[in-house]
């Protein structure tokens, strides 16, 4: 028998929406203002929602910040444990990273391993100012010494539970539910 | 020796005639993605660290070589050489007895150049992990292949329906032979053009690849070409009685621009390396707008980081 999955909704796209809009505020104000600043997605969900800070930023301060796609596959520290081949996509980042502040963006902050790959990537490409993270949810269990500069929505999860970003550009709708897979 | 794991994972590259179509694109796209870090200005990802690549050659090469080890660097790992000059095989130790070694030293994945066919299978077969064949006699050099086709869907955005022109010593080139599997698999139409004693007979190329086109006028081979592909033409070949005289192979089957013109416009000119210029390839074809020649040893690394990559996730499941 399949087991039953209960799923729960958290964040609806009117909440995501607001969500954003907080976030590109935040990072506007922590940078006083979009100039210096780029934006980089952690692929996949980091991407999209990385543009739509941009777009956010453009329509308060006027300006466009760049924005990167970073694919941290090959800097994993699982990969000599995994039992898969995780594909690696491309890292596009058309703009030196060299003295920007950088916001890393990703859909979920779970035991910042990720973050860890991403930052070990980044200062590969360059040597940016500073680097900042934003996050949509936080749901706790860090096992590195990594907290977020911006985030969504903190949720607190248990480790047998799954959060699941879904987004309109990957997903076709905007929404986070937590899923529970029950014995 | 089995090329897959159980779970469908490919453990070794000794040919491309086990290919599949996931795999080719499996290689084409992780391939683009090792392309963009060696744009980067540090070209390096720490991927494979702590992981031992032996490039084993047992036959001359520069350029495969050094880009198998570049490859590996890019990816973090470590890179051991011996080439049989300085190894022990002079004292007269078997290839077997040498994977042993290379195996208690802590070797993780072997490449191997060898100038006997199926050398690098013997190898696959005792050796724990796994073994890039980086070209076996007249038998197979898949990598090499493997780069060729990436150039060519780089430019053309598919290889179906492309025809490709292999022109020169067919018979003892395994750089010829592994393209054809990877060419045929993937829907491309094989000119093959040569003198007939570096040809070999038309029905054994007819049965192994059905539909591959066989001639000896190069006006034909090139005729509507989208590729033209270059071999290298060794000089022992005359020594063998297998020519005539040079200046007669340059006249008949060396590449022009002349020449050239009768494939398609855009056609794009590959050689394998290294070229003797004035002899196979005439030295303004070498460097005329059309020729890929120094993007396919580009590629080449980018292509071999893919396959490193690829095969170092199947060690885990041994």
């Amino acid at each position: 028998m399949e087991p039953a999955e209960v799923k729960r909704p958290i964040m609806s796209a009117e909440e995501m929406r607001r969500a954003l809009m907080r976030l590109a505020h935040e990072v506007l104000e922590r940078n006083a203002g979009a100039q210096g600043l780029a934006l980089v997605g952690i692929r996949a969900r980091g991407v999209p929602l990385a543009q739509r800070l941009s777009h956010i930023i453009a329509e308060i301060e006027g300006v466009e910040v760049p924005v990167g796609a970073l694919d941290i596959t090959l800097y994993r520290d699982d990969l000599s444990i995994r039992p898969d081949h995780p594909v690696i996509r491309r890292t596009e980042i058309p703009f030196p990273v060299d003295d920007l502040s950088i916001v890393l963006v990703d859909d979920v902050l779970y035991t910042g391993r990720t973050v860890r790959a991403a930052l070990d990537a980044l200062m590969d490409l360059g040597r940016p100012r500073r680097i900042q993270l934003a996050v949509l949810i936080d749901r706790g269990h860090r096992e590195l010494p990594i907290r977020a500069d911006f985030v969504g929505k903190n949720v607190p999860t248990a480790r047998d539970e799954e959060v699941l970003v879904h987004l309109q550009e990957t997903d076709g709708v905007d929404e986070v539910l937590i899923v529970r897979r029950e014995a | 020796m089995t090329i897959h794991s159980p779970t469908g994972r490919r453990r070794h590259v000794l040919d491309l005639d086990d290919f599949t179509l996931e795999e080719f694109e499996e290689v084409f796209s992780q391939a683009e993605a090792m392309a963009e870090i060696l744009s980067r200005p540090i070209k390096q990802v720490p991927t494979l660290r702590g992981v031992t690549v032996v490039n084993a050659f047992y036959e001359p090469s520069t350029r495969t070589r050094i880009s198998f080890e570049q490859a590996a660097k890019a990816l973090s790992a470590n890179v051991v050489n011996f080439t049989a000059q300085t190894s022990s095989v002079v004292k007269g130790e078997s290839l077997v007895d040498t994977v042993r070694t290379l195996e208690a030293l802590g070797c993780d994945i072997v490449v191997m150049r060898h100038s006997m066919s199926g050398a690098p299978y013997l190898v696959a077969r005792y050796f724990h992990g796994p073994v890039l064949n980086a070209g076996d006699g007249q038998h197979a050099h898949p990598t090499q292949a493997l780069l060729d086709l990436y150039t060519m869907r780089r430019h053309f955005g598919q290889i179906s329906g492309l025809k490709v022109a292999i022109v020169g010593d067919i018979l003892h080139s395994r750089v010829a032979r592994s393209n054809l599997w990877g060419l045929s698999k993937l829907g491309a139409r094989v000119a093959l053009c040569g003198p007939p004693t570096l040809l070999g007979p038309a029905a054994y190329w007819e049965a192994l690849f059905p539909g591959v086109q066989v001639t000896h006028r190069l006006t034909e081979a090139l005729d509507g070409a989208d590729v033209v592909m270059v071999l290298r033409l060794q000089r022992e070949r005359q020594e063998a009685g297998l020519l005539p005289t040079l200046r007669e192979y340059i006249r008949l089957y060396g590449l022009t621009m002349d020449r050239l013109a009768l494939a398609a416009p855009h056609a794009l000119v590959m050689h394998p390396g290294p070229m003797n210029e004035g002899v196979e390839i005439d030295p303004e074809v070498a460097r005329c707008a059309q020729s890929v020649i120094e993007e396919q040893v580009t590629n080449g690394v980018a292509v071999r980081m893919a396959l490193f990559y690829m095969l170092a996730g199947s060690r885990r499941e041994a």
